[in-house]
């Protein structure tokens, strides 16, 4: 439900993020990483990153989304495992006592930016 | 987002190579020159929230306010549990609430009966927003007197999904869980049980009407979130409310004694 102001987000990073000595430029990716756990929707997310980017030099980049999975260790017995349902007792040991190692990212790891035209490619 | 099946995992990637190459979907961009440049960002999507957050929380401590995210599905009973535990709380604690809703000031209308300052914000001013993010929790906090305020109620939006994902700057976050819902909630809404801090199972008052079986719920947050503290009450006719007034306490004392930073 979220997705357009975490859309609005990412617009603003990515444009921050822009060089300043980079003049009209347009991006063409944004690699973004989305954990498995945090509440948000590739499509939806991509839907409003097209919409809010329009007219924008983000306008037309793909989002690019790297799903990490939910990674939990056991505190007691120091099990590790990837946790596929909402399950956050140790299968090894059934301890509660244990943390989340990822699965709550949501971040931009870069965006990559068109190489320049050359100077006359008009004919 | 939770999804289980492999499949629909694997349909939510975008079906970019990572050769670095414009795709297909590109060609609008210099297709014949096929480079492009990576500029590394490596930044959290929500990071202008988060420092948001981080300056209400330094304001909370330098006030001493410990602040409760109250957060929900619409009709869980948030409103009539604040009403209830302001009236109990009010005469040794001095209480503020910010209700946040999508449209109408009824709640705050119902609490501001209370005598506790009530902030209401409609988020359709901010297009309708389905949470209450940090910015607009700081601008809330211009219009409580804070020198006279020792612990702040946010009453969050209904909505058991997106509200998880904002910090606000609280202390602790407390989801309020009503029987008519069903046991199947937390492991829809596993992030929403991940986050918060203490489960209210709300309306109990009603279990002799439902099919409603509890122990369901508690199996399901031992497995969500082992140890998390939950509080059957019923904000109606009172009964369990004292236990959840007392971890309230106990967290506000823990705060005080805690060395701030």
């Amino acid at each position: 439900m979220h997705e357009m102001g975490i859309a609005m987000e990412i617009l603003d990073i990515v444009q921050a993020s822009i060089p300043a000595d980079m003049a009209d430029v347009r991006v063409q990716r944004v690699n973004l990483k989305v954990g498995r756990l945090s509440a948000v929707i590739p499509d939806s997310l991509r839907f409003c990153f097209g919409v809010a980017a329009d007219k924008t030099a983000a306008a037309g980049a793909a989002l690019v989304i790297e799903e990490i999975d939910v990674a939990a260790r056991c505190n007691d017995c120091h099990h590790e495992w990837t946790v596929e349902t909402p399950v956050f007792l140790c299968p090894a040991c059934n301890s509660g006592n244990t943390e989340m190692l990822s699965g709550r990212e949501l971040e931009i790891v870069s965006i990559e930016i068109a190489e320049e035209e050359p100077p006359h490619v008009d004919l | 987002m939770w999804i289980f099946d492999k499949t629909a995992r694997r349909r939510h990637h975008d079906g970019h190579k990572g050769d670095g190459l414009p795709s297909r979907h590109d060609t609008a961009v210099e297709s014949q020159r096929s480079g492009s440049r990576e500029i590394k960002v490596v930044r959290r999507v929500l990071d202008a929230n988060d420092m948001l957050a981080a300056r209400n929380r330094e304001l909370f401590a330098a006030k001493g306010i410990f602040t409760l995210n109250l957060m929900s599905s619409p009709g869980s009973g948030k409103t009539t549990l604040l009403e209830k535990s302001l009236a109990r709380l009010m005469p040794d604690l001095r209480c503020a609430v910010i209700v946040g809703d999508i449209c109408t000031t009824q709640d705050a209308d119902r609490l501001a009966a209370s005598g506790a300052p009530v902030v209401q914000i409609n988020t359709d001013a901010f297009g309708g927003e389905c949470h209450l993010a940090a910015h607009v929790i700081e601008k809330a906090l211009t219009g409580i007197n804070l020198d006279a305020v020792d612990l702040l109620i946010v009453e969050n939006i209904g909505n058991l999904v997106c509200p998880a994902e904002f910090d606000i700057g609280e202390d602790r976050r407390v989801v309020v869980l009503s029987v008519t819902e069903g046991e199947d909630k937390p492991a829809k809404y596993p992030l929403m049980f991940r986050e918060c801090d203490a489960l209210l199972l709300n309306k109990i008052d009603l279990l002799p009407y439902l099919d409603y079986d509890t122990a369901k719920t508690l199996i399901s947050i031992e497995q969500i979130h082992p140890g998390m503290p939950v509080f059957q009450l019923s904000a109606k006719s009172g009964e369990g409310l004292e236990d959840w007034l007392a971890w309230i306490r106990a967290q506000i004392n823990a705060k005080k004694k805690a060395p701030s930073s």
